[in-house]
């Protein structure tokens, strides 16, 4: 993201643990901010999935945190940052089927293994960084326009 | 196929977004329990019809952009789940069929799944 880029554009927004009631308010208004700035509706959905399965994640299995959404001309990035516990297993989390969620969870249709690979198909670019007691950054970033294009 | 048409076929009573059903026109479904199987796998304009009637099924459908909500098996959500897809603008339908046989009564009478999408597209997301 280039600091003299006019779109730029940076946004956070908090996330409770445990807020199941709010848990989805997140990544409906990060789809309006992406509808707004006229990006193109298959972008939006991507990111908006991506938000979301953050979102979820950072309710289900977090002790609290936020997203941060960055747009610029060449991309849009979804960023949940929370403040732990940490996941000690990154490959394990990232496998399809895995996962440590409630049978509350299950019962709202999630907690399935399918948030951070979810997440990951629905971008161009991915990343987690965590470690044990530290927090967790996970990354999405869909391009608006191909890099160096 | 309008929605009207759809909730007729199915039996299914409106219970959100009944300004909707003579405009809004259905061609795609998809059954789902599993919430990010719907993220995944479910194309824009998608009919949902699940066995879940908790607020994430609405939040799912509003931000993969789908069409509607068919509740299955005798299934009615809380008044919050109603309000919500008011505010959102997304219709609910209630039928007594079980899932199987709602499907099977759309995809006989035309609707298709999402399955050709996500081959054409060869992505599911």
């Amino acid at each position: 993201m280039t600091a003299r880029d006019e779109r730029a554009l940076e946004m956070d927004f908090a996330v409770a643990r445990q807020d199941f009631a709010a848990a989805g308010e997140v990544a409906s208004r990060v789809k309006q901010v992406l509808r707004q700035l006229g990006i193109a509706s298959d972008l939006v959905r991507r990111a908006a999935v991506a938000a979301y399965e953050a979102e979820m994640n950072l309710v289900i299995h977090s002790s609290g945190g936020k997203i941060v959404l960055k747009v610029d001309s060449e991309r849009i990035v979804v960023e949940a940052r929370d403040i732990g516990p940490g996941i000690p297993d990154i490959e394990l989390a990232m496998r399809e089927g895995y996962s440590t969620a409630s049978d509350e969870v299950r019962e709202m249709g999630f907690g399935a293994g399918m948030g951070l690979p979810n997440m990951r198909r629905c971008s161009d670019a991915f990343t987690i960084d965590s470690s044990a007691g530290r927090g967790t950054t996970v990354a999405a970033a869909i391009y608006i326009a191909k890099p160096g294009s | 196929m309008k929605l009207e048409e759809i909730a007729k076929l199915i039996g299914a009573d409106v219970i959100a977004g009944v300004d909707k059903l003579c405009t809004l026109d259905i061609d795609t479904a998809c059954g789902a329990d599993l919430m990010s199987d719907v993220l995944a796998f479910c194309h824009e304009r998608t009919l949902l019809l699940t066995g879940l009637t908790s607020p994430q099924v609405v939040r799912s459908a509003e931000v993969a952009g789908l069409s509607g909500i068919v509740f299955v098996r005798g299934k009615r959500p809380g008044d919050g789940v109603i309000e919500l897809a008011n505010a959102l603008g997304i219709p609910l339908l209630a039928t007594d069929y079980p899932m199987f046989e709602a499907c099977g009564m759309l995809y006989r009478a035309g609707i298709g799944g999402t399955y050709r999408l996500s081959r054409a597209e060869g992505r599911g997301c």
